[in-house]
């Protein structure tokens, strides 16, 4: 297709879609009584309802049947009881790509708050602090593809003897160390890339905190102040208690984003040398290995683990929304 | 903080302080700037270099780091031709289905919700806070969970016996859009709902009700007196949405089915990073190309985006 074809089909279905809206309204539009309303109300409703119902209800719940199946040999799939799920908890590959995740859960939300955090508190009210806080926010606004390149960049690797166009090993040479290839060796490549998710998340959490910050009543820090509080004590004791809320909702929230990225370990390492984590394992098992019970058991799992942190999450969002 | 409060911005937050509680009140010592530069620095250095290296020539790109710029200073802007003109890498078609992706993708949901979330917070019907919290409970499906089943579905779309056109394929409606659009609508909706309803149910009630004295319909209601005064938390969806879909590569990759005259631009960028990893000079242009238009939107919309990023925070 030609560039003009693409947009003509664009504009059809914008104008296609349109169409149906208008007509939804202007069949509406005279209804008044009782009986009128219910119908204007289907109508409303309806066309969301039946693409949340077939596009999320329906899926889940046969991802979830699915994941009890295995394939067969003539290629169809039967009942296999719990055994995908043996399987992600007891192979040896699988196993590691859990250990992955739980690096990464473990390290993305707390580094990336903590820093967040701590830059929010030292910009506060600082010369140019809008500025200072665009520089961190900056990466929010980018594809994790375009993040892991530019963190690929970074730790490009070339042997001791050449020029260097990593920054990461460039300064590595500079101090005298032998040159490091980041991303192919195992374990610590995995920090490697958790980097790249922090660097990400980090202005998330600063742009969160910084506004509790600023909503912290003045008469509060007036008092410690008086009191003689100050530096760290102040951080320590007034601020960090009195944001706990947005913390939380800061921490979950990250969380939820680490659990189900998979671009960057995509993009960097294309999950080789035991970078992989169950976002992408889900991906490689479904689409590539024709694994699909497998996959739906990791995507359970995904499901399973995301679900007590986003109920959590939207019960502290309430409570925030309620002070 | 509410979610999609129309009044209050995290960056609108004023600060009435006198020079006096400034002083007090911060880390004043030289250690806490330290730290504040230092953080900056590793923020911005990594972007910094891969956007100079977009514009040295390839061999300097290739050959030395991209700080020895500052002592031999090479600009060109050959790179960027290569990576949009040149047949090999043509990243110009993909800026093209990114748009063609985003735009639908972006409006669509936003009326779907909009109509919905009115009716869930204006109309009566019974049984109506059973749909609205069914709804809203659905943000929590992972869409990996749901892909298998929908791309099975979009291949042969059938309702029991009856089957209709593949949505999928050389022949499939729209290029093979189609399923790229749907999947980002479905994804969307049960957030943007969420928030719109959150958003339309703190207008008054009295407003609605004394346009329904003066004989006006619901959907007279809904276009005169809503969708204006919706305006900002509609914004504020918006962007979140369109950044959400032009930096999607999940979705992209497993409904667009591989086939590149549908992909977008991220899809194309991590094929590169792949298959291309050690052309430097194209990788760091195709990454800005794929980089400025978010940029634009964010930098510009900037205090609209922070509203929605925080409610936006546990979709898909």
């Amino acid at each position: 297709m030609s560039s003009g074809e693409k947009f003509l089909q664009m504009l059809i279905c914008i104008a296609l879609f349109f169409g149906v809206v208008a007509v939804i309204l202007l069949l509406t539009s005279k209804l008044r009584s009782r009986n009128g309303e219910r119908i204007q109300f289907l109508a409303f409703v309806l066309p969301a309802i039946a693409l949340i119902a077939i596009g999320l209800l329906y899926p889940a719940i046969n991802t979830i049947w699915q994941s009890f199946r295995t394939n067969t040999a003539t290629g169809g799939t039967q009942f296999d009881g719990l055994h995908n799920y043996h399987t992600v908890f007891t192979n040896s590959q699988e196993l590691k790509v859990l250990r992955n995740t739980a690096l990464w859960v473990a390290l993305v939300p707390t580094v990336s708050t903590f820093v967040g955090l701590v830059y929010a508190v030292l910009v506060d009210r600082a010369r140019m602090e809008k500025f200072a806080k665009g520089l961190i926010f900056l990466p929010m606004a980018l594809s994790l593809v375009g993040a892991s390149l530019i963190w690929k960049f970074v730790y490009n690797y070339r042997s001791n003897e050449n020029d260097q166009i990593g920054l990461a090993n460039q300064i590595l040479k500079t101090f005298g160390f032998h040159t490091y290839d980041f991303l192919l060796t195992s374990p610590w490549n995995n920090f490697f890339l958790i980097i790249i998710m922090i660097w990400v998340q980090a202005g998330f959490a600063m742009t969160i905190l910084s506004a509790s910050i600023k909503a912290i009543p003045e008469d509060i820090i007036e008092a410690a102040t008086l009191d003689g509080v100050s530096g760290l004590k102040m951080f320590r004791y007034i601020t960090v208690p009195s944001i706990r809320p947005s913390l939380i909702v800061v921490l979950t929230t990250i969380s939820i984003t680490t659990l189900k990225a998979f671009d960057i370990v995509r993009t960097a390492t294309g999950g080789n040398f035991d970078t992989s984590v169950l976002a992408y394992e889900f991906y490689v098992q479904s689409f590539r290995s024709n694994n699909a019970g497998l996959g739906a058991a990791i995507a359970v799992l995904i499901f399973v683990l995301v679900m007590p942190i986003v109920v959590y999450n939207v019960r502290q969002m309430r409570k925030l929304e309620a002070r | 903080m509410t979610l999609a409060d129309p009044d209050v911005s995290v960056e609108d937050v004023v600060v009435h302080e006198t020079a006096a509680t400034t002083a007090k009140n911060k880390l004043t010592s030289p250690w806490a700037s330290l730290i504040a530069v230092v953080i900056a620095v590793l923020w911005t250095t990594p972007t910094a270099g891969l956007l100079i290296s977009s514009f040295r020539p390839e061999s300097d790109v290739k050959g030395n780091g991209w700080w020895n710029v500052f002592l031999h200073p090479h600009f060109t802007t050959d790179n960027y031709h290569a990576v949009l003109k040149g047949t090999d890498v043509d990243l110009a078609t993909y800026f093209v289905n990114t748009i063609v992706i985003t735009i639908p993708s972006v409006i669509i949901p936003i009326c779907l919700a909009v109509l919905a979330a009115y009716a869930f917070s204006w109309i009566d019907f019974p049984g109506r806070n059973f749909l609205f919290v069914s709804v809203f409970a659905l943000q929590i499906v992972p869409i990996q969970v749901t892909m298998i089943p929908l791309l099975k579905l979009y291949v042969d779309p059938h309702i029991g016996g009856a089957h209709f056109i593949s949505l999928t394929g050389a022949d499939a409606p729209g290029g093979g859009f189609y399923t790229i659009w749907l999947s980002h609508t479905i994804f969307a909706l049960p957030l943007a709902i969420y928030l719109l309803h959150n958003f339309m149910s703190q207008i008054p009630g009295e407003l609605i009700e004394s346009a329904r004295v003066d004989g006006a319909g619901h959907v007279q209601i809904f276009s005169r007196i809503m969708l204006p005064l919706m305006a900002p938390a509609i914004a504020a969806f918006g962007i979140f949405q369109f950044l959400w879909v032009w930096n999607d590569l999940l979705v992209a990759l497993v409904f667009g089915g591989g086939s590149l005259d549908v992909s977008p631009l991220t899809v194309r960028l991590a094929e590169l990073s792949g298959t291309r990893g050690n052309d430097w000079h194209l990788l760091s242009a195709g990454a800005f190309v794929s980089l400025i238009v978010p940029l634009i939107v964010f930098l510009s919309l900037q205090r609209y985006f922070v509203r929605g990023l925080l409610a936006g925070s546990v979709k898909g």
